[in-house]
């Protein structure tokens, strides 16, 4: 459904300002008086705290505060929770332990606050910690997901009985009645572990408190700017109207910017209000990693159950969720990796339990797949396993399991992140497959370029995977579009931009609209004095759900400008149309309006108006589906391997991408390769680790790898189905976590197939060489 | 990530900079580069109390051919300088091998040759080069000179025999007789980082296709670079056959070398390498000497 620009591949409206160094930035802000702050965390995992004695630090020169928990009073309380729990789901147990801002009486994860400094500058902030004397009685760390929920385990919350923080059980169909009529079941243990966000910038903060105004000014780099205004606003007693949220360009988001009522975001407010000066905080990268919400591990005890001619009859998965010391953000993580684990395939039975575990590690929330990798990695393992198992080729074994067209819209029985039973919009997965098998030779690969490779001893292998990915979710957003005098389109929505292109794509969509050009459009986002209903940005659903809002507030608009123009030029509705930025009369175009000219006369100072007439060109729209909408994929990748060494290259990977109706094909091919890239991190690079003390180890970009150009496949093929989404009027569904949710899961397949002499069956994600070449001395020779 | 608070200093001459460290004893570090330096301080792993910084003093800049066919490195010289240097292409072909291996393109063209040596990382490069290719090092203090075998410059990691009030001002490298090959072969996770582990060979053949020299050392595998003694007494003097190369191999893995375990790789793992590495340097190196 291309127009004039919708769906166009239109380069950047941002691009002028970002690429000469011209876009501001939270660093950029500076203000008259500002003060910097610090935080000053415990180096134990699990500690009593016995004292915090800040009397030394206080004295330092240049030192305005420094405060512990008792400074704060009853303003330290822990929560809110973010995201509440699924009641909907029968039988769910959920115990809510929400953060604490700052740590009293005991430390739960390295890299809690111990204590918050307020200096002229953040030079000397950090000297201050070098005189603040904590005294913490250590505890005996949670680490082990199975250990933590052993009998006499150490207790991360003391209160509740165990370290269990949840416990989620959804079934459809039943696993065990069609286990016990299978040819093959197959049980593995799967470790999944994902990494950080790990944003190019990371967190900060500046708050402006006017003391006289009483009004507030927060710049942060947060997704979720109405609720950061509304939880900060609700802790301090203030209306939201008092509390300004906007968030300045920002470089990445990738999910742990969503999170709010953290300890900065609860602290530093309060503090400006008492000192009554700007306080600026900028996360550096160690505190990003300490203190900065991530995802982690999961452990999988999972069985799949088919007929010898490789049909599933059923999957059944009981797996641990490690959620760190708090669970703020509710189950989204693991529901996501519930609702993911088989949905592109027909298994008329799945049973899916959570076990949501605490431990002395920070907050798990969600990072772009946000447990949908997981999901998909232990059903595409499963696949492969079984595969090995009946002698199949893993495509063949994929082709025959996959959804068939027909059966959309397709109910899953299983309840998601959104509360509601998740169900599939639209989609061809077979098609997905076979094209994305054509696009990288498949058949000629397998059958006429690997023997001659294997022949001269080199070690190439292919994988080949399916996904979905569950997108657009409720509950809704709004947007706001205004013709200006100028003849130039306004459009604001409540959530906001960490690069996506929201500022080209939403100009696209009420450009075409509106008859200008995408460049007349100004999109404004993520600025709660210009739009303050809205949830944020996440779980891909930028396009899906605001985009739609502004196509809805468009539409308004362009009738409004129609009705007006028509009134203007002194003809009946229907003698006109839009042209060029005009409202213009049916074949005579000599006959119009601009479109800037009919905004003010629109909008009179003198007079009267009719009856139910709203002033300007302007429309507000909301939009909130019924469910998510969901997108699909398949991808293939061809690795070469150098069995001695274990070192990886990726020569080739292709994706064929279903996200419904495109609107811009170069931000979505960006968006693709972007998140094969964080994909290809979480296979072989990135992993955040832990030691049994609930030490960080990899707070470092040295320790924490994150994969380089060199590190891309040397070849890369995007390729789009468009099947459109009966669930909004443009037909979108969401891409933003597309190329992370399949490419582990794909890189381990190739890896077994590139290093075939070996009954290789990997069942972790990441790995790293000399991981591999463990886990190849173990394997026994084919 | 800020530094503790530091005194800078920025002499002009070498003398200068000779002064402020003979003045500043322990609390004075030079500074070169920066990259590693400047990154440790803001983690607040190092707290020099005061910086001289060398990068005003374009008299530390410089390769110079030497008459026995080896070259001068001035200490300041950037990696990226001796990259692209036809000089050192033509007399010493490792270090074009071994220089694009060095962390990425915009740190060496800050990083430099010296500083890299006098960092003295176990998963540096150039520490381990400078043993292999036999280099000399000339060491300064107000008022003194004295000259240093690299061999013997390294004690530990990030230790080196430099007193506080010295700096390393220039590498020699004298240079390579006939019919010698050198090859480096390096395993890092990522292009530009460190290595898991790393061998590089310098090797010479007499006429007869004999080995009169076999040096080799190796990377990331222990507290300082390793110079194998095993190349030197199986080798030299013998035709360099697969075998011979294997049983190098073999005993610089298992007995030259003491590994660690860290989150990038294990022990075993890092050994296995060294056995492949091994191999493939000197490999690579024998048929580069033998052409």
């Amino acid at each position: 459904m291309a127009g004039r620009v919708f769906g166009q591949s239109i380069p950047r409206n941002e691009d002028p300002y970002l690429l000469t160094g011209q876009a501001k930035f939270i660093d950029d802000i500076e203000l008259p008086g500002m003060l910097h702050a610090a935080f000053y965390r415990s180096d134990y995992a699990h500690a009593r705290i016995k004292k915090i004695d800040v009397s030394e630090a206080r004295k330092l020169p240049g030192v305005i505060a420094v405060y512990t928990a008792e400074d704060f009073g009853e303003f330290v309380r822990p929560g809110p929770l973010q995201v509440p729990p699924p009641t909907a789901i029968k039988g769910s147990i959920f115990h809510a332990r929400p953060l604490m801002p700052i740590a009293k009486d005991k430390v739960r994860y390295s890299g809690e606050p111990l204590a918050v400094i307020i200096a002229e500058n953040r030079y000397i902030a950090e000297d201050a910690m070098d005189y603040i004397v904590a005294e913490l009685e250590p505890l005996p760390a949670v680490t082990d997901l199975e250990k933590a929920l052993e009998p006499g385990a150490p207790l991360v919350h003391e209160d509740l009985e165990s370290n269990l923080a949840a416990l989620v059980k959804q079934e459809r169909g039943n696993y065990e009645e069609a286990a016990a009529k299978a040819d093959v079941v197959i049980k593995k243990k799967i470790y999944v572990d994902r990494g950080a966000g790990a944003a190019m910038e990371n967190r900060g903060l500046v708050v402006n408190w006017d003391d006289r105004a009483r009004e507030m000014t927060i710049w942060a780099t947060t997704q979720a700017p109405i609720p950061l205004r509304n939880s900060i606003a609700t802790r301090l007693g203030l209306f939201e109207e008092q509390v300004r949220v906007i968030t300045p360009f920002i470089g990445g988001g990738f999910g742990p910017k969503i999170m709010t009522s953290q300890p900065d975001d609860v602290l530093l407010p309060i503090i400006a209000m008492w000192l009554k000066r700007p306080i600026k905080w900028i996360e550096d990268r160690r505190e990003n990693f300490l203190a900065t919400t991530s995802e982690r591990d999961q452990i999988h005890y999972a069985e799949i159950a088919l007929t010898r001619d490789g049909i599933i009859l059923g999957v059944k998965d009981v797996f641990y969720h490690n959620t760190g010391a708090y669970d703020p953000y509710g189950m989204t993580v693991p529901l996501n990796t519930q609702t993911h684990t088989v949905s592109c395939y027909e298994v008329p039975n799945f049973y899916t339990e959570i076990r949501m575990v605490f431990t002395n590690e920070y907050v798990v929330t969600p990072v772009r797949g946000a447990g949908r990798p997981e999901g998909v990695f232990v059903m595409e393992r499963l696949l492969d396993y079984a595969a090995q198992e009946l002698g199949m080729d893993p495509a063949e074994i994929r082709r025959r399991n996959l959804l068939r067209k027909e059966r959309f819209p397709y109910p899953t029985g299983i309840i998601g992140q959104d509360f509601v039973e998740g169900v599939l919009d639209s989609g061809d997965y077979p098609e997905t497959l076979r094209r994305v098998m054509e696009v990288i030779e498949y058949e000629k690969f397998r059958k006429e370029i690997q023997p001659q490779l294997r022949a001269q001893g080199k070690h190439k292998g292919i994988g080949i995977v399916c996904f979905t990915e569950g997108t657009a979710v409720g509950p809704y957003e709004g947007a706001r579009v205004t013709v200006g005098a100028n003849g130039k389109v306004t459009v604001a929505t409540g959530i906001s931009t960490q690069g996506q292109g929201h500022f080209t794509v939403f100009a696209q969509i009420a450009a075409e609209q509106l008859g200008v050009d995408v460049k007349d459009v100004n999109v404004i986002t993520g600025d709660t004095g210009h739009f303050h209903w809205g949830a944020g940005t996440f779980a891909s659903r930028g396009m899906g759900v605001a985009g739609t809002a502004v196509y809805n507030a468009a539409v308004k608009v362009r009738q409004k400008a129609l009705q007006f123009g028509a009134r203007f030029l002194g003809v009946s509705e229907d003698e006109v149309e839009l042209c060029d930025g005009k409202v213009c009369v049916k074949g005579d175009p000599s006959r119009s309006m601009p479109l800037g000219e009919i905004a003010l006369k629109a909008n009179p100072t003198r007079g009267t108006i009719e009856p139910g007439v709203e002033p300007g060109l302007e429309a507000t729209a909301y939009f909130g589906p019924p469910y998510g909408a969901t997108g699909a994929g398949a991808v293939a990748m061809i690795v070469d391997v150098d069995p001695e060494t274990m070192a990886v290259n990726i020569e080739k990977f292709a994706i064929v991408h279903d996200c419904g109706t495109v609107v811009n094909p170069l931000l979505l091919e960006g968006q693709v390769m972007g998140g094969v890239h964080m994909g290809i991190g979480n296979a072989f690079y990135e992993k955040i680790k832990y030691d049994e003390n609930g030490q960080l180890l990899t707070a470092s970009l040295m320790d924490y790898l994150i994969p380089q150009a060199t590190d891309m496949p040397k070849e890369m093929i995007v390729e789009h189905l468009e099947t459109p989404s009966p669930l909004n009027p443009l037909g979108m569904k969401g891409v933003g976590e597309a190329g992370a949710i399949p490419t582990p899961a794909c890189f381990m397949q190739a890896l077994e197939d590139a290093l075939y002499e070996y009954r290789l069956q990997i069942d972790e994600t990441p790995l790293n060489p000399s991981r591999l070449w463990e886990l190849v001395q173990q394997a026994p020779k084919k | 990530m800020k530094p503790i608070p530091f005194e800078y200093f920025a002499p002009t001459s070498t003398e200068e900079a000779l002064e402020h460290l003979a003045n500043l004893g322990y609390n004075g570090k030079v500074l070169a580069g920066g990259q590693s330096l400047i990154p440790a301080m803001n983690f607040r792993m190092a707290r020099p109390g005061a910086l001289v910084d060398l990068n005003g003093i374009p008299e530390l800049a410089y390769i110079k051919p030497t008459a026995d066919g080896g070259l001068a490195i001035g200490t300041m010289t950037r990696d990226s300088k001796v990259e692209h240097s036809p000089e050192v292409a033509q007399r010493f072909p490792l270090l074009l091998e071994v220089m694009p291996n060095i962390a990425h393109p915009q740190i060496r063209n800050r990083g430099t040759f010296g500083g890299s040596i006098a960092h003295a990382d176990p998963a540096g490069q150039l520490p381990a080069i400078s043993i292999v290719l036999n280099a000399n090092l000339k060491v300064l203090k107000k008022g003194g000179e004295r000259w240093v075998k690299a061999e013997e410059f390294f004690l530990g990691p990030f230790m080196t025999v430099l007193e506080p009030e010295e700096m390393l001002a220039e590498v020699v490298l004298p240079g390579l007789p006939p019919h010698t090959g050198s090859s480096y072969q390096q395993v890092s996770r990522q292009k530009g980082g460190y290595s898991l582990a790393a061998v590089a060979s310098v090797v010479t053949l007499d006429t007869a296709g004999k080995c009169t020299s076999a040096r080799m050392v190796m990377i990331s595998v222990g507290d300082v670079p390793i110079l194998s003694e095993a190349a030197t007494r199986i080798l030299v003097g013998q035709k360099p056959t697969p075998e011979a190369i294997a049983e190098v191999a073999e005993i610089a893995a298992s007995k030259e070398i003491d590994p660690g375990t860290d989150i990038h790789a294990t022990a075993e793992y890092r050994r296995h390498l060294v056995r492949v590495l091994v191999r493939r340097s000197l490999s690579t190196a024998f048929e580069r000497a033998a052409k």
